[in-house]
């Protein structure tokens, strides 16, 4: 998968619980969920999402690593090889 | 055996609540209905609503047909039932301003205009007229009509339909109803307020390590774990869980907690959770998301916006570090969740780390003191320290 197809994928997967954000409207070096204004619920909305369509499973622990769009396509590029 | 009838009337959905409209039935003469059915979708400020039936027996008439605006109160469709009609005890069941006046006298006080379903005031107009007023919610009654015997044309709804459709718009709606029941809260309860900062460290601990080989789908929130600390230490102090109405405390004996939800659009939603003091953490987690999601795709059922004994607003972890609720009338409390922090404390000389929210409850002073909501709040604070208890 090439970088911007995982952009897209994660994108998507954020546009299912927040519809009206736009990739643009997201700094890819900000607190994801504070630029796409998610709550808690919501936020595991998203990686049940984003697990149902990359087979990714995010734990709990590695939220710190993916709390911008910059590090969360870091973290899926390596675990998706 | 005997018959008795059972009148469905357009409910309440909380004092801010004065009219609703019927929007269809998923009910017809003769069906047989048990408590809990959906009997209609009607909208109110708060959106479309699954309206559910209180009694079980069989439809025997239908009075108003939709599309049409009725005031609170009104009957909607009678049922024939085996069971004697008990009038509920449900206090929230009734805006708290009609159970201390009579209904001609609220409708006075409150100038909610009486709108008569268009199947019974004999209204002269084209079908096509009728057709667009039900499409278009507009109430024929209150239009002159141009044509012969006064009959409505289609130019005389145009100028209606262009007035009506700049009025009001959901959102707009939505921000009067929140604003009638805010001001209402108050103009007539007496808030104290009083606050705690509850180390939670032990319950983010318990959350982690319960959370760590779940599937997202499967995790559960400190959330949860505060609503069913919050509703078994309520047992314990009934002045904070029921209704204030016609200058009485009426406490509830089922602890259903209304749960502040912020709209994406704006606004918010306030829909229960009911008998949270008997539900397991994953039964609450599964209602949370049920209620999260329904509030923001339609489809909350009627009980779930009447039946709230008291309320959480949580700030999640977004927040400000505290917040002090108004009162969401009739009811005589409410619990505020801050932002969970990290602060430094002082144990046996050390300093350590710990989680902490700070915790708040306004409360009605009419019902309860400081005293009881102080010792509520420290109840809540020894609760959360044994999570795996709860």
């Amino acid at each position: 998968m090439s970088e911007d197809e995982l952009k897209q994928l994660i994108v998507a997967a954020i546009q299912e619980v927040a519809p009206e954000i736009e990739e643009s409207d997201i700094d890819p070096d900000e607190d994801i969920r504070e630029e796409c204004d998610i709550d808690s619920m919501d936020f595991l909305n998203f990686l049940a999402e984003l697990k149902k369509n990359s087979g990714v499973t995010i734990p709990e622990a590695d939220y710190p690593q993916v709390n911008t769009l910059t590090k969360m396509l870091k973290y899926m590029a390596e675990r998706l090889g | 055996m005997d018959q008795y009838s059972y009148e469905i009337t357009m409910p309440s959905l909380g004092a801010d609540m004065t009219e609703g409209i019927l929007v269809e039935w998923s009910i017809n003469i003769g069906d047989e209905v048990k408590k809990g059915d959906i009997v209609a979708v009607i909208e109110t400020q708060k959106g479309a609503i699954d309206m559910e039936v209180h009694q079980e027996g069989t439809v025997s008439e239908i009075l108003v047909q939709p599309v049409a605006k009725v005031p609170v109160g009104t009957v909607l469709a009678r049922l024939k039932t085996n069971v004697e009609v008990v009038e509920e005890a449900d206090a929230a069941s009734l805006p708290a301003s009609v159970k201390s006046e009579s209904p001609a006298e609220y409708m006075e006080n409150s100038k909610i205009e009486m709108v008569i379903p268009a199947s019974v005031v004999s209204v002269i107009s084209s079908p096509v007229v009728r057709k667009i007023a039900q499409e278009q919610h507009l109430d024929l009654s209150n239009i002159k009509g141009s044509g012969p015997s006064g009959a409505i044309l289609l130019r005389d709804i145009e100028s209606a339909l262009s007035v009506s459709s700049e009025s009001v718009t959901p959102a707009e709606a939505m921000r009067a109803a929140i604003a009638r029941a805010m001001e209402k809260s108050k103009k007539e309860i007496p808030h104290y307020y009083i606050t705690l900062d509850i180390n939670i460290s032990h319950v983010q601990q318990w959350l982690q390590n319960e959370n760590a080989d779940k599937e997202p789908e499967q995790r559960m929130l400190l959330l949860v774990v505060l609503l069913k600390a919050v509703a078994t230490t309520l047992i314990k102090y009934p002045q904070l869980n029921g209704y204030y109405l016609d200058g009485q405390y009426r406490p509830s004996k089922s602890i259903n907690i209304g749960n502040v939800i912020s709209l994406r659009e704006g606004g918010l939603m306030v829909p229960a959770i009911h008998d949270v003091d008997q539900m397991s953490l994953t039964e609450i987690m599964d209602a949370i998301r049920g209620i999260s999601s329904r509030s923001r795709g339609g489809h909350l059922r009627s009980s779930e916006l009447m039946d709230a004994t008291i309320t959480i607003t949580s700030m999640g972890e977004r927040g400000s570090d505290s917040v002090l609720g108004v009162i969401y009338p009739p009811q005589v409390a409410i619990i505020g969740f801050g932002k969970p922090r990290q602060i430094p404390q002082v144990r046996e000389s050390e300093i350590v780390v710990c989680d902490v929210i700070t915790t708040s409850l306004s409360a009605d002073h009419r019902v309860s003191d400081g005293i009881v909501g102080a010792k509520f709040l420290n109840a809540l604070a020894k609760k959360l320290q044994k999570p795996e208890l709860l």
